[in-house]
């Protein structure tokens, strides 16, 4: 059906639409904050910032304030210490950042859903259906990468690394770097049985009915059961809600341990090279920034959108109306009315310009339209 | 129609000893060994569009995904740290990157070193992890004659058998790291067509086990 949102609306505007009511359909409350914050506020937190890049500017009363580069933070500031309960909110606002690659800053807009309080398994379950859910808006044909920081911090702990042999471990693991993993075991004389460990954690991927049993298998269950645990849990409540196959574990989503502590995971759309949506359980952020709660959200970068190949727009406007000074306004505004009756595009000028393309062309005579050619 | 796997290669010797890998392992396209200007050849009865990009572009074709997989050095990847999966050293490109000066040269460690190269954010994290003030000149081409003239106190470039440093009367003074070409796959695209890649990368990786 055409509806005005079909036909007017850009990719990225539909989706915040369908994203607006999906999160309210959870009774999420919609969270609108101003465009600016201190600057103090991502210099005490510059990791957390997909880019450490961020526009200043001195306000009237001298503080330096900054235009938003991401919304994650000013929610978790703004929460009051002695609030009690559970906070689930939704935002859909612009920030501005340096995009990953690029030399310039851009204005992104972000829509996202924050659950922040006393969060228990269930808020976690919410939270990652929401996840695959919002990318099932933007297209069925989704992957939903589901990770644990526990899992693999439990891991890391056992190999006994140095810090830069662990950091370098990781990042071999957000890679699917087998070779470089193995090189860096070899370095610092990790046993083979453990060795092994690290290499589980690359080659193990895929849906969970199959991952899972592999899992429980060869993870030690005395250091990584409880995180198995909550890992299981929460994809147990998922089947049935969202496409088979579309939520996989993969280890290669890593999140920085000085924030992210539980559940993390990262969406993709076919046809959009880079992740489009990205969350997690961030409960170290929560104590860093000297709140007693726990969290859990994410982040769909709707900018990405442009990425899907749509079609180009063929003509400027359905029908080019061209009038001369001998027809009044009223007369002109007669025509366009009548011409785009039948929700055709019309648009009235005096002259054709160059490059200028219409799917018919039409000349106005006194109140008498005529139609030029077709395809102009 | 079968979904189509693309594959960005390397222009040069390099690219194509890697194609006759990526033909052993079962994506032949017969049109690249054709001598002529295409830089794009595809197979669709295996699923497969090969195209030549200059080696030093190969990381962001994938990166941006116009490129489902491709091959590059790992000099390429650590300089520009691409957000692309490193699926698989192939062991071919082997050289090293290292850092060489005029023979005779001594960094006495009193002033700050000057430093020219291709590889900034490689210099800069080699001699920063040696607690070493440096000053970096980056340059496009010719590192070798930066010593010569006294543009610079050191290079750090990769070195292959080390004949032209030796023709320029350079020697290496210490080395950072081995490079070779890595198989590299798009985030995005692995999880999309991840059952040809893995196929890929499995027979590939037999092939360098064969050659060890």
């Amino acid at each position: 059906m055409n509806t005005i949102a079909n036909v007017l609306l850009k990719d990225d505007e539909k989706a915040i639409f369908r994203l607006r009511g999906l999160f309210r359909q959870y009774g999420y409350r919609h969270y609108k904050m101003s465009k600016f914050e201190e600057y103090d506020l991502y210099v005490r937190n510059k990791s957390f910032l997909l880019s450490d890049h961020v526009i200043t500017f001195t306000d009237t009363d001298g503080k330096l304030m900054a235009l938003k580069p991401d919304v994650t933070l000013s929610i978790v500031k703004n929460r009051r210490e002695s609030a009690t309960g559970i906070d689930k909110v939704f935002y859909n606002e612009n920030v501005y950042r340096v995009s990953r690659g690029g030399d310039s800053f851009r204005e992104i807009m972000q829509v996202g859903a924050e659950c922040i309080g006393d969060i228990d398994t269930y808020c976690l379950c919410e939270v990652l259906l929401l996840a695959a859910k919002s990318l099932r808006e933007i297209s069925e044909d989704f992957v939903l990468d589901v990770s644990h920081m526990g899992i693999l911090s439990d891991v890391l702990d056992l190999l006994g690394l140095s810090d830069t042999g662990r950091a370098a471990l990781l990042s071999c693991i957000g890679e699917k770097n087998l070779h470089g993993a193995r090189e860096i075991c070899r370095r610092e004389v990790v046993p083979e049985e453990k060795q092994a460990l690290a290499e589980l954690l690359i080659t193990t991927y895929g849906e969970p009915s199959r991952v899972l049993p592999i899992l429980r298998e060869k993870l030690p269950a005395d250091v990584c059961a409880a995180s198995l645990d909550q890992l299981e849990q929460v994809l147990a409540a998922l089947p049935g809600e969202i496409p088979p196959g579309s939520v996989r574990i993969d280890f290669s989503v890593i999140h920085d341990m000085q924030y992210y502590n539980g559940l993390v995971f990262k969406g993709f759309v076919k046809g959009i090279p880079t992740g489009i949506l990205s969350g997690g359980q961030y409960d170290r952020l929560m104590q860093r920034m000297g709140k007693n709660a726990g969290a859990i959200g994410f982040a769909v970068y709707l900018d990405l959108l442009e990425e899907l190949v749509t079609p180009r727009a063929e003509y400027d406007a359905d029908v080019i109306l061209l009038y001369t000074e001998q027809e009044a306004p009223a007369q002109v505004a007669a025509a366009v009315r009548k011409l785009s009756a039948d929700g055709k595009s019309v648009r009235a000028q005096r002259t054709l310009e160059a490059g200028q393309t219409c799917r018919e062309l039409w000349r106005l005579q006194g109140e008498e339209a005529e139609r030029l050619e077709a395809n102009a | 129609m079968k979904q189509m796997l693309n594959v960005a290669l390397p222009k040069g010797r390099l690219g194509e000893k890697v194609y006759e890998m990526f033909e052993k392992a079962g994506f032949p396209c017969p049109d690249i060994r054709e001598n002529n200007r295409k830089l794009i050849f595809e197979n669709p009865s295996v699923g497969v569009r090969y195209f030549w990009v200059k080696p030093s572009d190969v990381a962001i074709y994938v990166e941006r995904g116009a490129a489902d997989i491709g091959v590059a050095g790992k000099d390429i990847l650590l300089e520009y740290e691409p957000d692309v999966y490193e699926l698989l050293d192939l062991r071919v490109g082997v050289c090293r990157m290292a850092v060489a000066a005029k023979e005779g040269f001594r960094d006495d460690g009193q002033r700050t070193l000057k430093v020219a190269t291709k590889f900034a954010r490689i210099a800069k994290t080699y001699y920063a992890a040696k607690g070493r003030d440096i000053d970096i000149i980056h340059l496009n081409g010719s590192i070798e004659i930066a010593p010569i003239l006294g543009l610079s106190d050191v290079i750090v470039d990769i070195v292959e058998t080390g004949t032209t440093l030796k023709e320029n009367r350079l020697a290496v003074v210490e080395s950072i790291l081995p490079i070779s070409a890595r198989l590299i796959a798009n985030k995005s695209g692995f999880k999309f067509k991840s059952e040809c890649i893995e196929a890929i990368v499995q027979s590939l990786a037999m092939q360098t086990e064969e050659r060890v």
